[in-house]
């Protein structure tokens, strides 16, 4: 069974139309910018919001680990003892306590899919699957993509193709289009920066292309991590050397949303402090002049 | 006396114009919508002086219908004419743009009243020292005890009264005539004179002998002939004065262009409304001058509404673009002469010293645009881009218009209307005729009737040209469960109101409840259907409109007036009002109370104490409930049991025409009255606060997105109402792109597709709302989405602003 941490409905940015997005927990990188931190870990993590936060502290007295105590920013939770039982969640009125990541049978995810079909249908919309790593669970990616296959679903794979040739190899097949990060051509840089070295992911999406499978290319543009001329030109010369283009090419500048979502989990955002801001607008331009140096028109995501 | 000076404030309560808003105006439509942007709304006595000098002369020497026919005639010979500079298009209510004339003989405002319209903060109207002298000398002492309003209410039964003042359900016709018409097209195949040829021959043919109505027909008739007279007057008096005007330019050697626009003014005057009109100009000031009539012989709710206008026009503009004889341009300078026209009349006051149900200078206008056809081919043309064009250029108040879209409307016209939704003005909102034909031919009309018919005021579907369809008040559905809770006691008087349907401790399931909720709702439409039959008589018989019957079948032929069975078809309505606050309340019932997590006595205990000291009970039961809008079964599934029974506890009940009672499902304003006067509901909602607005979700209850909320809406079937409406707040970042507009418009599509009958929206982010509160100078023209139509946010007062911003923003993700 899938470990999912979300399933949104009414999406309009992830792939042509109105989209159902299904976000699978677990995420073989480990991007210092990523907005969706609760999505890396491939395990349940507990989530605490304290703005929603009333005090009544009803989940300290149903913790039996005695995980929680209440201190001046609200509940704090002990990680040495909490267990990710659930138990505060069940007992907080609120939703400031919530658990990120639950198994879902595959029948109750496509019955969740299901509800979204009228607006896929008008809009010409249809499913995503994102994360986290969504090649990170290729078995249950694989059935459900079958699954929306055999009803005749349009599915997008939204992925950092971080995953072995073999797994990308299933799910091919069953995938009518690609939505890729391609955030750092420098190996070593992006090990630095995102946990993992790129050369598999450069090949994969060779392979995307060889394939003559529709994909479009996300670049999230970060001042000061990639921003420069030099990675620019390095991924406008890979792309255009591909086979085929890429079906379209967005730019997503650098917001800080991640910041709530670690305070959500009890981590730190950027806790190494590497300097990151938004391109401005001059940046951007020239940004996407760079690619049509190449021929690759680039939008603004 | 002592005349309360005016409070100071900004100058107007209305928008100025803002010169990055109006591209594509001439300077002409400019001058004339800042006129009426800028001057202040006051009341004019003249109406009121002429009727009751009318009246102490004559009341007794003629039938009613002539008399209110007669008292038609001498205003229009008498009220004065109005021709403003630059104006192609002519004729006011009242004496000057945005001056409201009062209907004493309905509902005599009292001194107190008029000192109340001219000092109050929001919506006032200028009325001067010595025209409240006046009124106080010459209305007032005599329509003392005879007006409409004191007879109706000196005859309601006490179990009535009760119910009324504990905010049960509201009474239109306490204020107002029965109204929310529109028209077919037949003012522009034939003029009064016409109609009075007819009129002529079917007195003629009157049969004395076997009819014994037929002395009521022939003075119905008469009455009829006597106002085609009094239009034609009305409109003789323009031209004289038009003529007057050029003499005078020409005398003085002054604007000759503007002396041949004058004798043009004069020539259309002289043909329409006599006549059936010849081109696309008299053709507008044909309906214009009908639209003058009708809101001058009563105060009828809605105003009045031309219906398809961009249909009608049609036939006009194609023949004369082709022929060379009027180019785009000119057209769309003649609707917006129009448009600014109807803005040029605001909604009559009300009496009475809070007037807190409705509080808006929109009269309710609603210009159908697009739709299909009557053969149900798809009508838009050419005028319906334009008609969407000219509402956003002119950004004014009046009139309000709307889009229909069914499976025959091409996509570019619904992009063109999602273009115009993004810039966040509250209009246009969307209809579905696919569906409000459905919901027509249930009702019994015929096909061809029924595709001819829209939406009127704010929601409510009719056939155009055939039909009086009235709204007779909305029903505090969430009230009704409360007093349920009480065993009919109103908890927040203590008195009994209802019947009595058991101490809520006694209830042993929750269908046990649920069907004392049922039973106390029948009781209550008894009530308000008793007082409805009644007061409709008392229109039928002492308030009859032969100017308005004019132009609705089959009141010609059958010899009886609009309000006494004239019409082809005459539906009552009773607009049911909270569905979203009742269900989740329901729904907490169910799954909390009778689910074993929270005592009966509990929930009695929280909400006497309107939540105070329950936070952690009442969060419990924001988050852990079932709530409508949010595509669930459970909950969706409870709110079609409560529609079903309201549809069963209301339709088909017996009106005083041969027909029937049906089910609305719009609020407008009123489910922030109703909310006043309701304690806090099971669902978490506190005291006082707004109840749902029309079968929208209650306020952040639906947390899983606009898909989710459409579906939910989905599953009512609307078909068996007479209108539904859903609000949607929509974040401007949501709109962005053209690519999100065409999502929006697969969204509405979808709703549509699913059964939905209309959806509007509201495209503005909390932040700019709360900074809109904070310095409302520097947001005059924010115009958002009440109800069935748009009004002025910083027009509005803190409790309908508290409303808006307190919508359901709906995020993309």
């Amino acid at each position: 069974m899938p470990l999912l941490f979300d399933i949104k409905r009414y999406a309009l940015n992830d792939g042509p139309g109105i989209r159902i997005t299904v976000f699978f927990k677990g995420c073989p990188l480990s991007c210092i910018w990523c907005h969706n931190p609760e999505g890396i870990a491939p395990h349940p993590q507990k989530l605490y919001t304290a703005k929603r936060c009333i005090g009544c502290r009803s989940c300290i007295d149903a913790c039996p680990a005695y995980a929680l105590t209440v201190a001046t920013a609200g509940i704090v939770t002990n990680p040495m003892l909490c267990t990710v039982c659930g138990q505060c969640v069940e007992a907080c009125p609120t939703k400031a306590m919530e658990i990120s990541g639950r198994k879902y049978k595959a029948e109750k995810i496509m019955k969740e899919i299901e509800k979204e079909i009228p607006f896929m249908d008008q809009s010409g919309g249809g499913v995503t699957f994102c994360g986290g790593e969504p090649l990170m669970q290729p078995t249950a990616l694989a059935d459900l993509l079958v699954r929306c296959g055999r009803l005749d679903l349009h599915r997008t794979v939204d992925t950092s193709l971080y995953a072995s040739p073999a797994t990308l190899s299933t799910i091919i097949p069953e995938t009518d289009l690609f939505l890729v990060d391609l955030k750092l051509i420098d190996s070593a840089k992006h090990r630095y920066y995102c946990g993992a070295p790129n050369e598999g992911i450069l090949a994969n999406i060779r392979t995307v292309s060889e394939a003559r499978k529709p994909f479009t290319i996300r670049i999230p543009l970060i001042e000061g991590i990639n921003a420069d001329d030099e990675n620019l030109q390095a991924s406008a010369r890979f792309l255009a050397e591909l086979p085929t283009r890429p079906h379209s090419l967005q730019f997503l500048p650098y917001h800080d949303l991640g910041h709530s979502k670690h305070a959500k989990l009890g981590t730190l955002y950027n806790p190494d402090r590497h300097p990151m801001s938004v391109p401005s607008s001059d940046h951007l331009a020239h940004a996407r002049s760079i690619f049509a140096l190449y021929g690759i028109e680039a939008s603004v995501g | 006396m002592i005349i309360p000076q005016r409070a100071p404030g900004s100058a107007s309560n209305f928008a100025s114009a803002i010169e990055s808003n109006v591209g594509g105006m001439n300077d002409r439509i400019k001058r004339l919508r800042t006129l009426s942007v800028e001057a202040e709304p006051s009341v004019s006595i003249e109406r009121a002086l002429i009727t009751t000098g009318f009246y102490k002369e004559n009341e007794g020497k003629y039938s009613v219908p002539v008399m209110r026919a007669l008292n038609f005639l001498e205003i229009c010979k008498r009220k004065t004419i109005y021709i403003g500079d630059d104006e192609l298009i002519v004729g006011e209510r009242g004496p000057r743009p945005k001056a409201v004339p009062t209907f004493p003989e309905l509902t005599c405002h009292s001194v107190e009243d008029l000192q109340v319209l001219n000092t109050r903060e929001l919506q006032r109207y200028a009325v001067g020292e010595k025209d409240i002298a006046a009124y106080a000398r010459e209305v007032i002492p005599y329509w003392t005890g005879r007006s409409m309003r004191e007879r109706i209410f000196g005859h309601v039964p006490q179990s009535w009264r009760a119910l009324y003042e504990a905010g049960l359900f509201t009474e239109f016709m306490e204020q107002r005539a029965p109204g929310h018409t529109a028209l077919d097209g037949k003012i522009y195949s034939s003029g009064l004179l016409d109609l009075k040829d007819r009129i002529a021959r079917e007195i003629a043919g009157l049969d004395f002998i076997n009819d014994p109505e037929a002395t009521d027909r022939r003075e119905e008739l008469t009455a009829m002939a006597i106002s085609c007279d009094a239009a034609i007057v009305f409109a003789e008096r323009h031209a004289e004065l038009a003529e007057q005007m050029a003499a005078e330019l020409t005398n003085a050697k002054m604007l000759p262009e503007r002396v041949v626009e004058l004798y043009r003014i004069a020539e259309v005057c002289r043909r329409v409304p006599a006549h059936a009109p010849r081109n696309f100009r008299e053709a507008v000031q044909m309906y214009w001058f009908v639209h003058l009539g009708t809101i001058t012989e009563l105060n009828g709710w809605d105003a009045m509404n031309p219906g398809h206008f961009d249909q009608h026009l049609q036939p006009f503009y194609e023949k004369e673009t082709a022929d060379g004889t009027l180019s785009r341009d000119q057209a769309k300078e003649l609707l917006c002469c129009f448009w600014i026209k109807v803005n040029n009349q605001p909604a009559p006051p009300k009496v009475g010293i809070t007037a807190r149900e409705s509080g808006t200078y929109n009269d309710f206008t609603n210009i159908n645009i697009g739709g299909i056809r009557p053969d149900g081919s798809n009508a838009v043309s050419e005028l319906s881009y334009m008609m969407l064009e000219i509402g956003e250029e002119l950004h004014i108040l009046q009139p309000g218009f709307s889009v229909h879209v069914g499976a025959a409307t091409p996509e570019r016209f619904l992009r063109a209307a999602c273009k115009l939704i993004r810039q966040g003005h509250g209009y246009p909102s969307v209809f579905n005729p696919d569906v409000y034909v459905q919901e027509m031919l249930r009702q019994g009309k015929t096909l061809d009737d029924a595709r001819e018919g829209g939406c009127s005021g704010c929601i409510e579907v009719g056939a155009f040209g055939k039909e009086a369809y009235l709204l007779t008040g909305y029903l505090n559905v969430p009230k009704i469960l409360e007093i349920t809770l009480n065993n009919g006691v109103d908890p927040l008087s203590g008195k009994l109101v209802g019947l009595q349907t058991g101490e809520a401790s006694s209830f042993a399931s929750f269908d046990s409840l649920y069907s004392a909720f049922v039973g106390q709702l029948h009781y209550i439409i008894d009530q308000k259907v008793k007082v409805s039959n009644y007061i409709d008589r008392m229109f039928a018989k002492y308030a009859p409109a032969p100017f308005l019957s004019l132009f609705i079948d089959d009141c010609i032929a059958r010899g009886r007036d609009y309000y006494d069975c004239g019409p082809r078809y005459n539906t009552t309505y009773i607009q049911c009002t909270g569905l979203g606050t009742v269900t989740d309340s329901l729904s907490v019932l169910k799954t909390h109370v009778f689910g074993g997590t929270i005592g009966m006595d509990e929930m009695l205990k929280m909400l006497a104490d309107n939540f105070r000291g329950h936070e952690r009970q009442r969060q419990l039961i924001l988050n852990r409930t079932p709530f409508f809008g949010n595509d669930n079964r459970e909950a969706d599934d409870l709110a079609g049991r409560i529609y079903n029974d309201l549809y069963a506890a209301i339709d088909g009940r017996p009106n005083t025409k041969g027909e029937t009672f049906r089910l609305n499902m719009l609020s407008t304003t009123c489910h922030v009255y109703f909310g006043k006067v309701t304690g806090a509901t099971p669902n978490g909602r506190l005291a006082f606060t707004s109840i749902s607005d029309g079968t929208s979700p209650s306020h952040g209850a639906d947390t899983h997105g606009p898909s989710s909320v459409v579906k939910s809406l989905g599953k009512l079937d609307q078909v068996r109402s007479g209108g539904t409406l859903l609000n949607l707040r929509f974040l401007p970042s949501l709109l962005k792109s053209d690519d999100n507009i065409a999502k929006l418009a697969a969204l509405i599509r979808t709703y549509f597709a699913l059964g939905g009958h209309h959806i509007q929206f509201n495209v503005v982010d909390t932040a700019t709302l709360l900074a809109a509160r904070q310095k409302p100078e520097d947001y005059r023209d924010l115009l958002v989405r009440m109800a069935g139509y748009s009004d002025y946010f910083n027009d509005m007062n803190a409790d309908l602003q508290a409303d808006i911003i307190a919508r359901t923003e709906q995020e993309g993700f």
